[in-house]
């Protein structure tokens, strides 16, 4: 068993620099659409007609971006040839959930610096799981920060749910979330869990996880690279601040800068 | 039909099925072979319906694939029980006449090799109100006993988008048991979990140390992909086929993309077919690297899991560099990819597959000379060839129990037909058998993906836009974990009017319970992590 030991230590570390430093390896993130500018509204006409989920959205001149239905089709981006969004490759995504921007300023207040972590999945596809998963692997050790998961919803302070919340599993998640002590927080990890995704709402899915329990802070992505997920989590300790682009509205300046 | 004689192999090719037919069932079913020789449909009279698909299953070694269950305009039922064997036989679809009034056909799942069947015939009923008869156990299934009885999603009147009224739960509602012993309990398991896990319910009946018999429920994650797609274009539903399954996201797309390919007669390009081949091998290598990890953390081998897990997340990034999202979504379009690959990015793909299978060979080494590590796996969950073979299982579980049985080499698509693999066979179904096989097809994964890259044809990456024709076919891809069938009924207005998805989970989890009897309580996240399973897979 030696060996083991061995090897452990060859590998030496690996461990990103994020959140000191940010982490720009190529593949930790697939970006996402941003917000464009274009010279006519027939071409913004165009973009609003490629998303087949209705993120994009016309506002002053350009295509403003709904990150919380944004699936990364990648479809405003590859399928026309004459007009494109652009595409940024960021991860901070984390944002206070509208529900909860006004009682943004108590967060700081009801956490230490670590924090429990309890995961309900939701009826998620598996994608946003296995890059939560990601956060327990030496990349990205989120128990260098103090985080780590809890096997009892007792001791949880954060609550990860993904998935659109199908119908069977409202009620497992309801009793998660009360079973919980105060003070709480609900983290809704990917599109599902934020407007329903592709699924809901339907018959089987809901249209958001806040129809079940009170969100506090989303992380858009589909799924939310383990970065973005880790972004949030900081976020809830405010050991970052939040992205301000949750719903981007057209910004000029932007487009300049480049 | 105990007077037939086995029958030879060569019988069973495409010209001679149809004849074998007509001289066994004496035209009592009728046999017509499509124009291109790979579908054979026999038209059976209602009371033949088992005889048929016992003389496939049982006389003929046909494995069952899927059933297609569709209400037709009139009230009236198409049902297709789809066989297949390959390489040199066709696709067999079992097709019983019914009268418009039908409101139960015979169940099949009694048979020899009949149970599985089993699972979809309790799901057809289940969402369509189909009575199978002498099924014996139809009944809450899908719809979990919340949802009122006669509630059936799947019927057209059912209204996809309307929010469904729940009634309440039966507080004396207890789950039911088998196990009579003293001292004997039920131990709960799920839906939710610690740490990282999907949503599944699992009854563990012991006496103390030992469990007796494991009882699971799924379908907590039931999103209803299949209704939902109704009546949405191909486009919107190919996110669903590429969603509904995150882990597996492009051996379903590419599923979905075959069957509308089959429709519409598109012609995918060279190019295309190959890169195809490389991105779905590369999702079963990082697949399969997910598994891996996932053994080795059941059994808390912490440098292990490290080790696995960094594969595990440098194969995402790789996804990630060659087609922009960890995952592969997005990838794919009907008639090929929605982006091509660049000769520097597919050289680098190369090399970078070529390290990592290395580091991937070198853990299996130290897993091997592991001895508290094989103790964990060895005669753990075991499978037996007859129980994988009655049960129908799929892809690498069914591989661990003797059955060499894989779409890409039965049936090839994509480009496989122009790469020489092994796959990879071990006969005893433990756990540790279905490790090595996880290995194994890891490593033939990259091994797939070099040669395919050494030979990437020139040419566009996707065939001109689809023009929508109406119709139906059968998407089939060797997924990551087993053999997914996706059928697709497709309207002239390039809106999907039927889409059934049977994926290899579905399939397997129906045998999890063979696996899960008379173990030690320890062993059961070994065993379940053994699997590879996924339930969003499963429950659709």
């Amino acid at each position: 068993m030696t060996n083991w030991v061995f090897k452990g230590l060859r590998t030496g570390i690996k461990t990103t620099a994020y959140p000191v430093r940010q982490d720009d390896t190529p593949g930790v993130s697939p970006g996402r659409p941003r917000a464009t500018l274009l010279d006519s509204a027939a071409e913004v006409e165009r973009l609003v007609e490629l998303c087949p989920t209705q993120a994009i959205e016309r506002q002053d001149g350009g295509a403003a971006i709904d990150y919380g239905r944004c699936v990364h089709c990648f479809r405003c981006w590859r399928d026309a040839d004459d007009v494109s969004a652009d595409w940024e490759r960021s991860y901070e995504w984390a944002a206070y959930s509208a529900d909860s921007a006004a009682a943004a300023q108590d967060l700081e207040k009801a956490f230490g610096r670590s924090l429990h972590i309890r995961f309900v999945d939701a009826g998620a596809c598996g994608a946003c799981m296995s890059e939560a998963r990601q956060l327990n692997n030496p990349y990205y050790n989120m128990h260098r920060l103090g985080f780590c998961t809890t096997p009892t919803p007792r001791n949880a302070d954060i609550l990860l749910v993904a998935g659109p919340v199908s119908d069977a599993m409202r009620f497992p998640l309801r009793k998660t979330y009360e079973a919980m002590p105060k003070p709480k927080r609900v983290v809704a990890i990917g599109a599902c869990a934020i407007s329903g995704g592709v699924f809901g709402p339907s018959f089987a899915a809901s249209a958001s996880a806040a129809e079940t329990i009170p969100v506090d802070v989303i992380v858009p992505g589909c799924p939310p690279p383990p970065l973005a997920i880790l972004h949030a989590l900081l976020l809830v300790v405010k050991r970052k601040p939040p992205s301000d682009r949750i719903s981007l509205p057209i910004d000029p300046t932007e487009d300049a800068k480049e | 039909m105990e007077m037939l004689k086995p029958v030879a192999e060569d019988a069973l090719t495409s010209a001679n099925f149809a004849a074998l037919c007509n001289n066994v069932w004496q035209g009592r079913v009728a046999a017509a072979l499509d124009q291109r020789g790979r579908i054979c449909r026999l038209n059976c009279w209602r009371d033949q319906l088992v005889e048929v698909c016992q003389w496939l299953s049982r006389d003929l070694d046909f494995a069952f694939a899927t059933l297609i269950v569709e209400e037709l305009p009139d009230n009236g039922w198409s049902l297709l029980y789809i066989f297949y064997k390959g390489p040199n036989s066709p696709w067999v679809y079992v097709e019983p006449k019914l009268d418009a009034l039908t409101t139960a056909v015979p169940s099949i799942s009694g048979l020899v090799h009949g149970p599985s069947a089993d699972w979809h015939e309790r799901e057809a009923e289940d969402l369509f109100g189909l009575k199978f008869e002498g099924h014996p156990r139809l009944g809450e299934f899908i719809l979990h006993e919340d949802w009122p009885e006669g509630t059936n999603p799947m019927r057209h009147d059912f209204d996809a988008h309307e929010r469904f009224e729940h009634r309440e739960a039966d507080p004396k509602w207890e789950p039911p048991t088998i196990v009579v012993a003293p001292g004997a309990f039920a131990m709960p398991v799920g839906p939710v979990f610690s740490d990282f896990a999907e949503s599944a319910h699992f009854l563990l009946e012991t006496v103390g140390e030992d469990v007796i018999h494991t009882i699971p429920r799924f379908f907590y994650k039931y999103r209803g992909v299949e209704k939902i797609a109704e009546g949405q274009n191909v486009g919107r539903v190919l996110l669903l086929a590429e969603r509904f399954s995150g882990t597996a996201a492009f051996a379903h797309g590419l599923a979905f993309c075959q069957a509308i390919e089959a429709i519409c007669g598109t012609k995918v390009p060279a190019r295309a077919q190959a890169l195809r081949t490389v991105l779905a091998e590369l999702e079963r290598f990082r697949h399969h690297a997910a598994v891996i990890t996932g053994i080795c953390n059941s059994t808390a081998l912490a440098v292990a899991t490290s080790q696995a897990a960094l594969i595990e997340e440098d194969l995402l990034r790789l996804s990630c560099k060659v087609a922009e999202h960890r995952y592969l979504f997005g990838a794919l379009k009907p008639g090929g990819l929605a982006l091509d690959i660049q000769d520097e990015t597919c050289s680098d793909l190369s090399v970078t597959v070529g390290a990592i299978v290395g580091r991937l060979h070198e853990l299996h080494g130290m897993l091997r000379y592991s001895s508290s590590f094989l103790d964990r796996l060895e005669e753990v969950g075991g499978v037996s060839n007859e129980q994988a073979l009655s049960y129908g299982l799929v892809g690498p579980v069914a591989r661990a129990s003797g059955i060499a049985r894989d779409l890409r080499r039965l049936f090839p698509y994509a480009a496989y037909d122009a790469v020489g693999f092994t796959v990879p066979v071990e006969q005893e179904g433990d756990g540790y058998s279905r490790l090595r096989i996880f290995f194994q097809e890891a490593e033939q994964a990259a091994m797939i993906i070099r040669h395919v890259l050494q030979i990437l044809p020139d040419g566009p990456a996707c065939a001109d836009p689809v023009d929508w024709c109406a119709g139906a076919a059968l998407g089939a891809v060797e997924a990551p974990a087993g053999a997914a069938f996706h059928w697709v009924r497709l309207s002239g207005d390039g809106t999907v009017a039927r889409y059934r998805i049977t994926p290899p989970s579905f399939t397997n989890w129906h045998g999890f319970h063979l696996a899960a009897e008379n173990f030690a309580f320890q062993d059961f996240p070994i065993i379940l992590a053994s699997f590879g399973l996924s339930n969003a897979e499963c429950d659709r």
